[in-house]
């Protein structure tokens, strides 16, 4: 498994994607924090951009890394190579780069203009979601052999989880709202890892007071430390999830 | 050494293998042929663990294939189209693969000088010729001494000098007693290397014969001319 690591990091290196993909994040982070005059302001304005950026760069650049593999992974099948191995070795070298991106980008600045504790749930949480759109773009790359139907499937998922998700919820929110729904949403929420992330950031720079009641509900549920292991929790079946269902995919597929 | 036991292989409503049953014998050099989409390349992908048969098993020195990897160090494949990751140079190709066999053999270099792969180690795969791929594909096949060799149209694109040296090293590897399994829609080319014929059609097995025995049964010198023979009369 380490010899394949090795030429897919290097190879993912090589591609410069990635080094462009830091820069940019750390780009955006120390602006939003020289630009705003306070920190909290300036984490909710980063807070928004990592929400976005982060899964999208994530989703698409697993997506084409792994379809533009195809000629690595044929190649290496015909040599004593475990199968499992060769998937496994893509998606730690993607969630490694991708990882690694974001603290460089991301974590560095935060650890310098915030408090430890808030730096380190947005570190966490968004690591995290990296992975998980790695994961979801190995799932969405191995349902199709077709490279465009798969960077289609992994934009839908993308804009489902970043956008129409959150909608959704506030759909249901206001023609809802003469119920007592707030404990369902609270369960609706934890469905989309973005959602997550989000409601765990948010809990921490204490902008959930302006949140009134659902707020309150939504403090009390994920707020105390049992709360917040239990989101890391889910977050972490976001990722095994689907990597296991592609990994079981990619064990039975014709190459 | 490589027992195909019933194997059968669907691709959509295509039937590429139809419980498909062979004994392939150490230090034989077997010629599978066919016509085009009968099932060779989708036999010999089988037997590399790359198409997962819905049916039937393969016996690889008294192992069962499935589940299992170690078995390919022994094999040696030159596919008919090589793909390889198109931002590596070859150099880099070599190097990997030499890195993931890691074997403690001494390495063969003999088609690697013949080649003159060492003059054109920093080329990126993308920029290669079709002929210039597949010396590299024959340079990997044959580098780490393998007891199976399964050639899937080995000189097709290779230009003449080439070819020649590919096809004495193909007789010297059979000297050595390996088992060597080679597609080619050539016959000509097959005279005099081979000592098993396969023939496939539609999925099904139709012939596997020693040549000797179907030139015999046949009455003609050639395998070329015994197949069409056969073909003509229909009695396979």
């Amino acid at each position: 498994m380490m010899r394949i690591l090795k030429y897919v990091a290097l190879d993912i290196l090589k591609t410069k994607i990635v080094i462009a993909y830091t820069i940019m994040l750390a780009l955006f982070s120390w602006s939003a924090f020289s630009l705003e005059d306070n920190t909290a302001k300036g984490l909710v304005t980063m807070l928004n951009i990592v929400l976005l950026t982060v899964p999208l760069v994530s989703v698409l650049f697993a997506t084409i890394y792994v379809y533009n593999s195809a000629e690595f992974i044929e190649l290496l099948l015909s040599h004593p190579v475990k199968r499992s191995m060769i998937w496994k070795a893509l998606f730690t070298g993607l969630s490694l780069s991708m990882t690694v991106a974001y603290i460089v980008g991301i974590g560095i600045p935060l650890l310098i203009f915030t408090d430890l504790g808030t730096a380190l749930i947005m570190i966490i949480s968004g690591s995290l979601l990296s992975v998980i759109f790695v994961a979801i773009a190995f799932l969405a790359s191995i349902l199709t052999r077709d490279k465009a139907k798969g960077i289609g499937i992994s934009i839908m998922l993308w804009l489902y989880f970043a956008l129409l998700f959150d909608g959704l919820v506030l759909f249901l929110f206001f023609q809802f709202s003469d119920y007592p729904i707030e404990k369902p949403i609270v369960i609706l929420s934890a469905l989309s890892p973005v959602d997550l992330c989000r409601i765990l950031m948010l809990l921490r720079l204490d902008v959930s007071a302006m949140m009134g009641y659902t707020g309150a509900i939504f403090q009390h549920f994920f707020g105390n430390s049992w709360g917040l292991l239990l989101s890391f929790s889910l977050l972490a079946l976001w990722v095994v999830v689907p990597f296991y269902f592609s990994l079981r995919k990619f064990n039975k597929r014709d190459l | 050494m490589i027992e195909i036991k019933h194997i059968t292989k669907h691709f959509g409503k295509l039937k590429a293998l139809d419980n498909l049953d062979l004994k392939l014998e150490k230090g034989q050099c077997i010629a599978l042929i066919g016509p085009n989409g009968c099932g060779k390349t989708t036999l010999i992908k089988s037997i590399l663990g790359m198409v997962l048969p819905e049916k039937g098993d393969i016996i690889f020195n008294g192992q069962n294939i499935k589940h299992n990897n170690e078995y390919r160090k022994h094999i040696g494949y030159m596919p008919q189209i090589g793909r390889y990751p198109e931002n590596m140079t070859i150099g880099q190709v070599i190097d990997m693969i030499k890195g993931i066999r890691n074997s403690n053999e001494v390495l063969d270099n003999d088609l690697y000088e013949q080649f003159e792969i060492g003059k054109m180690l920093h080329k990126k795969m993308r920029t290669l010729s079709g002929g210039t791929t597949q010396k590299v594909s024959a340079t990997l096949t044959f580098m780490f001494r393998p007891e199976v060799l399964i050639l899937d149209e080995p000189t097709a694109g290779l230009d003449p000098v080439a070819a020649e040296i590919l096809k004495t090293k193909i007789i010297a590897a059979k000297k050595a007693g390996s088992l060597l399994l080679i597609t080619s829609h050539f016959l000509s080319e097959l005279e005099g290397i081979v000592s098993q014929v396969i023939f496939i059609q539609d999925g099904k097995l139709m012939l596997h014969k020693n040549t000797m025995e179907l030139k015999r049964d046949t009455g003609k010198d050639t395998i070329a001319q015994s197949i069409v023979h056969l073909l003509k009369t229909q009695t396979v």
